[in-house]
């Protein structure tokens, strides 16, 4: 129990749970995250970060200022905000001469950043823009990966992790099926990672399942890859290490 | 003609189902792979009906959704499901994709030295009840904290107890009393805490934060502070009536390599002499201490899993630790039936061991 293993101890139950909550665990906690403005950033930058805070609330933090640093450079600023805010995944995005429209999709492992990757915006539709209805917020996605570009680079396959861990929501055990509302799409091709998001409508087939149609909801992006900071191999490997006692459930619930 | 209505019936039937599965089929080069868990699909196929940009690419990349997204639906709807308040709820399985951590993997904490003893003796935790009967308020209070059932603090009597001095604050007395308590409990969880940390404890030359020290500890004070010198003690003299402390000086003392002869030889037949010998030595009082911390370890084990099991069962067994007449009664009668007996044994040896000792390894009980 780390909160009593503090040489100062908490004098109140609340700071009690506040740093129960925060504390490594068996099994986590679902992962929050930053969405963060650099010194010089566009419209198109600003409405991208305030559709992704929709898209996470209420697991996303949106930091309304704007923060001067340069996360490729300096890491430290951006570690600092993750440890206040208990956000272990974020989005940084900012604009310049040289890299226009530009947004850095990171995680952080132990309160330090495991793996960056920068990406370009080419062409943005907002939510507001596309005048529908929209699901309501904190429903779980469906995410669909396709092109064979996700498995080929290791940068792409480091990108497909870092998107499924950015936009999966939480865990759950189970789903109510009229629920699945909305679907996420990323398709790879050209060097080029479009992003589409849909709301599901369930039509009527003639059996048990049924026909999909899709209707364009949310933010759609069209992306390009640029600089990527990756966790070296046996960082990477020592994040992904699983607790002895979770690996055990796997032969139980078969 | 009834035979070939029934084949009618049959084929038509089949192509209804065909044509209703058509409506949710689709097709693939390369299957798509799910992981459930995450509501998630990978499709590998090459999407190569987008490669020329333009216009129709939104269609497009909708209608590669659609199908994708139809693919991952069919799979889903394939899972037991319950109903749930008149909702249908899919069980989902775990997922299989493999994402780094947030935190570290939390350490195993070493165990405290009260937990280490109580583990050995076998003491678990008594259950105490919620509230306490309170004789002065003729309520129950609960056992600590505000309005507790017996607090001290409100007593405006204390008697003077006989070996005290008349003009002694008793008040003042207990409260500094409790203020060293706190003190000691607290300098006992830092030092769970260093040893957790592996951390060096400070030492501060020796002295005791509070000044309550025992006699050995202030002599190895005394003592390592005499060897701190630059001429490590040399020139350092002693007080009149200071003694040379014991335990200094070389920790392992090895024979010179060519000495005495006679005595090699000697010593090195009577090494193959025992090498030779038939019956084992036997060292008495090493082989029972050991024989009693086993056997305490076992029953501490066994009284755990006992009222492990019995947990399970719903408590069926009862309490672990009353069915043999305990711990407790057994140090007792360790004690006192050793009273008479303490001539025992190697007496060289016998001022340092815990319980005590038998001849020849005799049970305890």
């Amino acid at each position: 129990m780390d909160a009593l293993d503090r040489v100062v101890k908490p004098k109140t139950k609340r700071a009690k749970r506040f740093l129960e909550k925060r504390e490594p665990k068996l099994s986590e906690n679902i992962k929050n995250a930053m969405l963060i403005k650099g010194g010089n950033a566009s419209s198109t930058v600003t409405q991208v970060l305030r559709d992704v805070y929709a898209l996470k609330k209420p697991y996303g933090v949106l930091y309304k200022k704007k923060n001067i640093t340069r996360p490729f450079e300096d890491q430290t600023s951006l570690e600092f905000f993750s440890k206040k805010s208990d956000c272990s995944l974020f989005m940084f995005g900012s604009h310049n001469k040289k890299r226009p429209n530009n947004l850095v999709i990171g995680r952080m492992y132990d309160y330090h950043v495991l793996d960056m990757i920068e990406v370009g915006i080419e062409k943005f539709v907002s939510l507001k823009d596309i005048k529908n209805s929209k699901c309501p917020e904190g429903t779980k996605p469906m995410l669909i990966f396709a092109g064979d570009d996700f498995d080929v680079t290791e940068d792409y396959r480091r990108l497909k992790s870092l998107l499924i861990d950015f936009f999966r929501g939480p865990t759950v055990s189970n789903v109510r099926l009229a629920g699945l509302e909305y679907v996420l799409h990323f398709t790879a091709l050209n060097g080029k990672i479009y992003f589409r998001s849909y709301k599901l409508l369930l039509k009527k087939s003639g059996c048990r399942t049924p026909r999909i149609e899709l209707e364009e909801m949310g933010p759609s992006l069209d992306l390009v890859l640029r600089r990527t900071h990756l966790a070296s191999d046996d960082l990477y490997k020592l994040s992904m290490k699983m607790p002895k006692a979770l690996k055990k459930r796997s032969f139980d619930k078969g | 003609m009834e035979g070939q209505s029934v084949e009618e019936l049959l084929a038509k039937a089949e192509r209804d189902e065909a044509e209703k599965l058509q409506r949710i089929t689709v097709h693939k080069e390369l299957e798509l792979e799910f992981d459930l868990g995450n509501l998630l699909a990978s499709d590998r196929n090459p999407p190569t009906g987008l490669r020329h940009a333009g216009a129709t690419q939104e269609a497009e990349l909708r209608a590669l959704a659609r199908d994708n997204t139809q693919l991952l639906i069919n799979q889903l709807w394939q899972l037991p499901t319950d109903r749930v308040e008149e909702a249908l709820v899919a069980r989902l399985p775990e997922p299989t994709t493999r994402l780094p951590r947030e935190k570290p993997v939390p350490r195993p904490r070493p165990l405290t030295r009260w937990q280490q003893f109580a583990r050995l003796k076998g003491i678990r935790p008594k259950k105490k009840t919620n509230l306490v009967w309170d004789e002065g308020s003729g309520q129950w209070r609960r056992r600590w904290g505000y309005q507790r059932a017996r607090d001290d603090t409100k007593e405006w009597l204390i008697e003077v107890p006989g070996n005290a001095a008349p003009m002694e604050d008793q008040f003042a007395k207990r409260i500094q009393a409790k203020k060293e308590r706190v003190a000691k409990n607290e300098l006992n969880r830092l030092r769970n805490l260093a040893r957790a940390h592996k951390m060096q404890l400070p030492s501060a030359a020796g002295m005791h934060p509070t000044g309550h020290q025992s006699k050995e500890e202030l002599g190895r004070a005394v003592q390592v502070a005499r060897v701190s010198t630059a001429s490590v003690g040399r020139f350092q003299e002693r007080l009149p009536k200071e003694k040379a402390p014991r335990g200094s000086g070389k920790k392992r003392k090895f024979q010179p390599l060519f000495g005495d002869f006679a005595a090699e030889k000697n010593r090195q037949l009577e090494m193959l002499r025992i090498m030779n010998s038939k019956k084992p030595q036997l060292d008495v009082t090493r082989a029972t201490n050991k024989q009693m911390r086993e056997e305490d370890q076992e029953e501490a084990a066994k009284r755990r899993k006992m009222s492990q099991k019995g947990k399970r069962k719903g408590g069926r067994q009862g309490p672990g630790g009353k069915r043999k007449g305990g711990p407790p009664s057994q140090g007792g009668k360790r004690k006192g039936g050793l009273g008479g007996k303490m001539k025992s044994g190697r007496p060289g040896l016998s001022g340092k061991r815990k319980g005590g000792q038998h001849q020849g390894g005799k049970r305890r009980k």
